[in-house]
C-alpha cells in the first residue's frame, strides 16, 4: 500500500497532561482524510508534530515509506508537508508575496530580495489552481478567505504534495466554504495529498475520502466517510450515543422584555456595524441570532450591554429605555451577558474563582460594606455557584481561573450571571471550544432559564446550535437584518441562503 | 537669523547624530521584537569602554588618530556584548522586557563609574583628543548648502550617515530585513515559515548594543571628551525618537534632527538674541512635551511592530 | 517556588557578584562586607541614617509596586519624586504657617504635586493608550528641566545657584527628640510618613472594594468594563494614588533627608524604586523591608569607602546587579525543577 505519510504511535506528553497516546494515522496519496475529535482531543498537537512544531515522545513518522524525524518547519517543508493553521499565519503589514516567500527567499545580487520574480510565480500558482489572489496586496487590506488563499498558496510556492488544514472552515462565510471545498478537489485532482483536521461531520462528508477518529488522545479508529453515518462517527468521537436534537417543549412567549428599534451601531473603524437593525424579545423564549462571523453580531451585543455607543435607534427593557446608561446600570436593570470571547470579557483570569464571581457585584451588599470586602459572603456566594453549576477546579473557590480547563470557566461564567437572576440573558458563543459534555450542559441550562420565563438572546456562528436552541431565528447579514423566522418553519438551507442576504421567499411574519 | 542657524546648524547635527544612530539600533531590537529601554545604560558603557581604550591607547601611542578608530570598534563590541544580558533575560528567559532594560541601565551606571573610579579615582575619564571637524573639501564651497551640511562636520557623522542607508537597505530590501521584521510583527508566522524567531531576536539586540556603544563613544569623541557616568539621559530621547520616527529609518532620521535642533537651540538659547527671548525652560522641556503630542497623535495608527515586547513562546498558538 | 525565597536568591547572587566585583578590583570583600554593614548599623547614629535613606525609597518602591499592582508600569517616579518635593519646597519657603499646619500642608502638596506628575501619563493612557513607560519618561526630564529653571529664578540660595534657599526650621520633617533618640541621626518624620504609607496601601490593595477595582482593571481591562467599572477613571487614580507617593517620598528627602533643593539631578530612589518593588514582590510589606535592606548598602557605602577605597558605588552595581536577577529568578526556577526531576529520576532508578 503507498501511503504518503503514516504517523504510527505517537505520544506526546506535556506537563501534567497526555496529549497525545498511542496515535495512528495513515494517509494515502490523492486522497483527502479527516482527522475527526472533539476539541482538545489531540488533532492539533498530532498535527503540530508532523509539521515539526513539537518531538514525540514516542511513535514513528514515515513519509513515503521513509521513516523520518521532523525536527523543526524546515524538514516538514523539505519533506513536502505544509499546514494552513487555524490561526493564519501571516504578517499583516506585508504583501501576499512577501509572506508567500518568508524563509524561502528569492534572492538577486547575492543579498538583494527578489519579490519581482516571486510575485510572478505566485501569480501563476494562483491562476492554476483558481485562486485568484493579487500577489501584492497587503494581508490587512484582503478578507479572510483570501487570507487562507494566501496561506494554500504558501505550501503550493513551497511544492508541498501533503497538505494540512487545521480547522480551516471556521471563519468562513457557507459560500466561501463551498469555494475552499472546491480548491481541496481541485487539489486532489493535481495529485495531492490533504489531512483535513475538523469536529464538523457535515464537512467530512462533504469532501473526505476516509476519517480517523481520535478521542483523548487516542486513535478510536478509521472508516471510509462513504459507507459511514454522521451518527456512527459522531458515536466513536465522543464515545456515546450523542443526540443531535435538544430536548425542550414548544415555548410559551409572554410579554416583551427586550424591545430593539432601528439600531445603528458604528464599529471601531468608524464603519456602520449594525443598520436600523429592530428585533423583540419576549419572556420566555429563545431567539437566536444566526450569521457569518463579523456581520454586525459583537456591535449588537456591545450595543445592547452599553459596551458600545449606538449612533441612533433605541433598546428597551421591560418597557424602560437604556439609551445612555452605563454598562452597569444596564446589568442592575436586568441583563445578564455571557460573552463572546471569555477570557478577554468574561474572567480577569489571574483573580480567583471567588474574587471572578462577584466581578459586577463586587462593591454592593453583602458583598461589600463601607467600601470594605467581605470575605465571608464572597465565599458563601462562591461555593453556591461552585456547587449548583458543578464548576470544577482544583482547590475550590481559591483556584486562580487562569488555571481551569475552558469548560470549567464557561460554567464559572453562566452561573455567575444566571445567579443574578436578570430577565434577559445574552449567551454569545456560549459554546465555543467546549467538549460535548459542556454543551449539552450548558445547552440545558440556557432552555432552564427560558422556561423559568427569561428571555435568552443567542448569538452563535454554529448554525446548528441555534437550531437546536432558538424558537425563533433572527438572521443577519452585513448589519442588516434579513429576516426571522420561527425554527419550526425553517431548515438549513433557507438560513444559508438567509446569512448569505438572499430575502426569504415569503415576507417575514412578524 | 541666517547666521544664527549657520551658527548652530554644526553643533546640532553633532548632537543629532549619537541620538541617530542609537535609535536605529533601536529600530532593529524593536524590529525583532525586543523593547530595549536599556538604551542609556549601553551608551554608558560604549562611552567608558570607548574612553578606556583611547585614554589607554593615547598614552602609548600619543597624536595618533587610528587609535580613535580602534575606540569606537571596542565601544561598539563592548555594548554589544553587554546587551547580551537583555537579550538572554527577554528572550531565552521571556522576561520582562521593560523590567530587564531598566537593570541594564542601573548596571551600566554604576558598574561604570565603579570602574571608572578604580581606574582614575575621579570617575571621570578624559581623552586628549576626539575627531576634529574638518571642512569637506570640494563640497563646503557650495554656497547655503556647503556651509550648512559640509562645513565643521566629523568623520563620525558620515560613518553614521553610511550606516543609515545601510540599515535601511537592509530592513526592506534583504531576505534578512524580511525576516527579522516579521519575527517582530508575527513571530508564530515567521517560525512557521522556519525563521528562528530566538536568534533574529538576538541579532535585534545585539545590533542595538553595537549602535547604542556607538552612539555613546560619539558623544565622547565628538563633543565631550570625557566619560562622566552618564550621556545625559540621550538613550531615553533616542527611544522617543524611535516612536516619534513611527519604527521607520526615515522617520528616525527627521526625529533625531528635530530633537538635535530644539536642544541646540535650547542650549544656545541665551546667548544669541532672537532666541533669548524665549523662557530657557520652555526650550528645554519642549523636546519632551512635543513627544507626549506625538505620543497622542500617533496612538490611534501606531506603526509599532504588533509582537513588540511580547515573549515568544513556540508552543502558545 | 515561592516568590520571597526568589527574591532572598536574587539578593544573595547580588551580593556574590558585589564580592566578585570587589575581589577582581583588588578589595578584600569580606572587609568591604563588614565596613557596609558596619557603616549602615554599627551603632544607633547610623541605624538612624540607614533609616532616613530608606525612607524615600519605601515611597518610590510603594508607588511602583501599587502602578504594579494595578497593571501599570511606573518608570517615572523620579519625576514625580522631584516635582512632589518641589512642590512641598516651594510651600515650605512661601509660607508662614504654624509648624504642624506647615507640615501638613507640605505633604498635601508633595503628594499632590507628585499625583499631577502622574496623571498625565495616566491620562494619556486612559484615553489615548499610550503607554505609560515612555510618557513617564517624558515627565521625568519636563520635571527635571522645570526645577532646573524655577528653583534659580524664584528660589535661589544664598551661597550657590544650584540650590534652593534653605527650608526654616519649622518647614522640616527633622525633630529633635527622634534625633536624640538615635543619638544625633538625621532619621525624621519622614519613616513615620513612609510606615504609614505602607500600612494604608496595604489596607487600600487587600482588603477594599478600590482595590478591588484597580487590580481588575489592572489585570483586564476589557473584563473590567465588562463588569461596569469605569475604567479610564480607575487607570488615572490609580497613577495619581502611585505618582502621589512618590511625591511623598521627595518631601521626606527634600524635606526631611536635606535642607535644600539641587538641580541638575533626577533623584536616583525614582529609579531606584523599581528596584525596591521588584524585589519585595510588589507586596507593599516586602517594600519595607527591601528599602530597608537597601538603605543599609547606600548608608553603608560611605564608611566602607573611608575604611577600604572600595569605590561607595558598588552599593549602587550591587542593587542594579539584584534587580537583574530578580527580573531572570525564572531562571533559577527553571534550574531548581530541572533539579527536582533529575532527583525524583534518579530516585526511580534506585528503587
Amino acid at each position: 500500500m503507498d501511503y504518503v505519510v503514516e504517523m504510527v504511535g505517537i505520544r506526546k506528553e506535556f506537563p501534567g497532561i497526555v496529549a497525545n497516546d498511542d496515535i495512528t494515522i495513515r494517509l494515502k496519496k490523492g486522497e483527502i482524510h479527516a482527522l475527526l475529535g472533539e476539541n482538545g482531543a489531540g488533532k492539533s498537537t498530532l498535527m503540530s508534530i508532523l509539521f515539526g512544531m513539537y518531538q514525540p515522545d514516542r511513535g514513528t513518522i514515515k513519509v513515503n515509506g521513509k521513516e523520518v524525524r521532523i525536527s523543526n518547519p524546515n524538514v516538514a517543508n523539505k519533506l513536502g508537508i505544509g499546514m494552513v493553521h487555524q490561526h493564519f499565519k501571516l504578517v499583516d503589514p506585508f504583501t501576499v508575496t512577501e509572506n508567500i516567500i518568508l524563509g524561502s527567499e528569492t534572492r538577486k545580487y547575492y543579498f538583494g530580495l527578489d519579490v519581482k520574480s516571486a510575485a510572478k510565480r505566485v501569480e501563476e500558482l494562483s491562476k492554476r489552481y483558481g485562486l485568484n489572489v493579487d500577489p501584492y496586496a497587503k494581508i490587512e487590506d484582503i478578507s479572510v478567505g483570501m487570507q487562507q488563499r494566501v496561506e494554500i498558496l504558501k505550501m503550493l510556492y513551497r511544492d508541498a504534495e501533503v497538505l494540512i488544514f487545521d480547522e480551516p472552515t471556521a471563519v468562513l462565510t457557507p459560500q466561501e466554504i463551498e469555494d475552499l471545498q472546491g480548491i481541496m478537489r481541485n487539489l486532489v485532482k493535481e495529485g495531492k495529498s490533504i489531512i483535513l483536521i475538523t469536529h464538523k461531520l457535515k464537512e467530512i462528508k462533504a469532501v473526505a475520502d476516509r476519517c480517523t477518529v481520535i478521542r483523548r488522545g487516542k486513535t478510536i479508529g478509521t472508516v471510509d466517510v462513504a459507507d459511514t453515518s454522521r451518527e456512527a462517527m459522531a458515536e466513536m468521537m465522543v464515545g456515546r450515543s450523542v443526540s443531535f436534537k435538544v430536548d425542550k417543549q414548544e415555548s410559551s412567549p409572554g410579554k416583551t422584555v427586550l424591545q430593539i428599534q432601528s439600531l445603528t451601531v458604528k464599529n471601531s473603524k468608524k464603519v456602520d456595524a449594525l443598520k436600523g437593525f429592530s428585533l423583540d424579545l419576549h419572556a420566555g423564549e429563545i431567539v437566536g441570532i444566526a450569521g457569518v462571523d463579523g456581520n454586525g453580531q459583537s456591535e449588537l451585543i456591545e450595543a445592547i450591554t452599553g459596551l458600545r455607543q449606538a449612533e441612533s435607534g433605541t433598546v428597551n427593557l421591560n418597557g424602560k429605555a437604556l439609551n445612555g446608561l452605563s454598562v452597569r446600570q444596564r446589568n442592575e436593570s436586568g441583563i445578564g451577558h455571557i460573552p463572546e470571547d471569555r477570557q478577554k470579557r468574561g474572567l480577569v483570569l489571574d483573580y480567583t474563582i471567588e474574587e471572578n464571581l462577584i466581578l459586577e457585584v463586587y462593591n454592593k451588599p453583602p458583598y461589600s460594606k463601607n467600601g470594605l470586602l467581605q470575605p465571608a459572603a464572597i465565599r458563601k456566594h462562591a461555593e453556591h455557584i461552585i456547587q449548583s453549576f458543578d464548576v470544577r477546579s482544583g482547590t475550590g473557590g481559591r483556584s486562580i481561573v487562569r488555571s481551569m480547563s475552558g469548560g470549567n470557566q464557561q460554567k464559572a461564567i453562566i452561573g455567575r450571571e444566571v445567579e443574578r437572576d436578570p430577565d434577559l440573558l445574552i449567551a454569545v458563543q456560549p459554546t465555543r471550544g467546549l467538549d460535548v459534555g459542556s454543551i449539552e450542559y450548558i445547552h440545558r441550562r440556557l432552555i432552564e432559564q427560558r422556561d423559568k420565563g427569561k428571555a435568552v438572546l443567542l448569538v452563535s456562528l454554529e448554525l446548528d446550535e441555534v437550531l437546536n436552541l432558538s424558537d425563533r431565528i433572527a438572521v443577519i447579514n452585513n448589519g442588516e437584518l434579513v429576516g426571522i423566522v420561527k425554527t419550526s418553519e425553517t431548515n438549513e438551507r433557507e438560513l444559508g441562503l438567509m446569512m448569505a442576504g438572499y430575502q426569504k421567499e415569503e415576507a417575514p411574519h412578524e | 537669523m541666517w547666521t544664527t542657524i549657520e551658527q548652530i546648524f554644526p553643533y546640532a547635527i553633532a548632537y543629532t547624530i549619537p541620538l541617530l544612530i542609537t535609535a536605529l539600533g533601536a529600530l532593529f531590537s524593536e524590529r525583532s521584537g525586543v523593547v530595549n529601554i536599556g538604551l542609556d545604560g549601553l551608551m554608558i558603557v560604549g562611552s567608558f569602554i570607548g574612553a578606556f581604550v583611547i585614554f589607554k591607547m593615547q598614552a602609548q601611542w600619543p597624536g595618533q588618530s587610528w587609535v580613535l578608530w580602534v575606540g569606537l570598534l571596542a565601544a561598539a563590541a563592548a555594548s554589544a556584548l553587554f546587551s547580551l544580558l537583555h537579550a538572554f533575560a527577554s528572550i531565552n528567559l521571556s522576561a520582562n522586557q521593560i523590567i530587564s532594560g531598566t537593570a541594564i541601565n542601573m548596571i551600566a551606571g554604576a558598574l561604570t563609574i565603579f570602574l571608572a573610579r578604580n581606574i582614575t579615582g575621579s570617575g571621570k575619564i578624559s581623552i586628549t583628543n576626539g575627531f576634529a571637524p574638518f571642512d569637506v573639501p570640494w563640497l563646503s564651497k557650495i554656497p547655503i548648502i556647503g556651509d550648512l551640511f559640509f562645513t565643521k562636520t566629523y568623520a563620525t557623522t558620515w560613518l553614521v550617515l553610511l550606516v543609515l542607508v545601510l540599515s535601511a537597505l537592509a530592513l526592506y530590501r534583504t531576505p534578512f530585513g524580511l525576516r527579522l521584521r516579521s519575527c517582530g510583527e508575527h513571530p508564530h508566522a515567521a517560525e512557521a515559515a522556519g525563521i528562528k524567531v530566538q536568534s533574529m531576536r538576538y541579532v535585534g539586540v545585539m545590533i542595538s548594543g553595537a549602535f547604542s556603544g556607538l552612539g555613546g563613544a560619539v558623544i565622547l569623541l565628538t563633543y565631550s571628551g570625557e566619560f562622566t557616568g552618564n550621556v545625559a539621559g540621550l538613550g531615553f530621547l533616542a527611544l522617543a525618537s524611535l516612536i516619534f520616527g513611527q519604527w521607520k529609518p526615515l522617520g528616525i532620521l527627521l526625529a533625531t534632527l528635530f530633537f538635535g535642533f530644539a536642544t541646540t537651540v535650547a542650549n544656545v538659547s541665551q546667548v544669541i538674541p532672537s532666541l533669548a527671548v524665549f523662557p530657557p525652560v520652555i526650550l528645554k522641556i519642549f523636546p519632551y512635551v512635543v513627544t507626549l503630542v506625538a505620543l497622542v497623535i500617533f496612538s490611534k495608527s501606531s506603526n509599532a511592530p504588533k509582537a513588540v515586547g511580547e515573549p515568544f513562546d513556540s508552543g502558545k498558538r | 517556588m515561592n516568590n520571597s525565597v526568589k527574591s532572598l536568591l536574587a539578593v544573595l547572587f547580588g551580593l556574590i557578584a558585589g564580592a566578585l566585583l570587589m575581589a577582581l578590583t583588588g578589595h578584600n570583600p569580606v572587609e568591604g562586607y563588614k565596613y557596609l554593614i558596619q557603616g549602615g548599623l554599627k551603632n544607633p547614629e547610623r541605624i538612624g541614617n540607614t533609616l532616613a535613606t530608606a525612607t524615600p525609597l519605601i515611597l518610590t518602591g510603594l508607588s511602583v509596586a501599587f502602578a504594579f499592582r494595578t497593571g501599570l508600569f511606573n518608570i517615572g517616579a523620579a519625576g514625580q519624586m522631584l516635582f512632589g518635593g518641589f512642590c512641598a519646597t516651594a510651600v515650605g519657603l512661601s509660607l508662614d504657617l504654624p509648624r504642624a499646619l506647615l507640615l501638613l500642608v507640605m505633604v498635601l502638596a508633595g503628594f499632590i504635586g507628585g499625583a499631577l506628575w502622574a496623571v498625565v501619563p495616566g491620562f494619556l493612557k486612559a484615553k489615548y493608550n499610550v503607554h505609560e513607560v515612555v510618557s513617564t519618561i517624558m515627565m521625568n526630564w519636563t520635571a527635571y528641566w522645570t526645577v532646573y529653571y524655577v528653583i534659580p529664578a524664584y528660589f535661589k540660595g544664598t551661597s550657590l545657584e544650584t540650590e534652593s534657599r534653605q527650608l526654616p526650621p519649622d518647614a522640616m520633617l527633622h525633630q529633635q527628640w527622634l534625633s536624640d533618640m538615635f543619638q544625633g541621626s538625621y532619621v525624621n518624620l519622614g519613616f513615620f510618613i513612609a510606615v504609614i504609607a505602607v500600612l494604608i496601601v496595604a489596607f487600600l490593595i487587600n482588603k477594599t472594594t478600590l482595590g478591588y477595582e484597580l487590580k481588575a482593571v489592572g489585570f483586564n481591562r476589557h473584563a473590567s468594563e465588562y463588569a461596569g467599572i469605569a475604567v479610564k477613571r480607575s487607570i488615572v487614580l490609580s497613577m495619581f494614588i502611585s505618582g502621589g507617593l512618590a511625591g511623598l517620598a521627595g518631601v521626606a528627602q527634600y524635606a526631611g533627608n536635606a535642607s535644600s533643593m539641587q538641580i541638575g539631578v533626577l533623584p536616583s530612589q525614582g529609579f531606584d524604586g523599581i528596584a525596591v518593588a521588584l524585589l519585595g514582590i510588589n507586596a507593599p510589606l516586602g517594600v519595607l523591608v527591601s528599602a530597608l535592606f537597601f538603605g543599609i548598602l547606600y548608608s553603608g557605602r560611605g564608611f566602607m569607602n573611608a575604611m577600604t577605597e572600595i569605590p561607595p558605588e558598588i552599593a549602587d552595581s550591587i542593587i542594579a546587579i539584584i534587580i537583574y536577577f530578580a527580573a531572570t529568578s525564572i531562571l533559577i526556577e527553571r534550574l531548581y525543577r530541572k533539579l527536582k526531576l533529575r532527583r525524583a529520576a534518579n530516585k526511580k532508578q534506585g528503587e
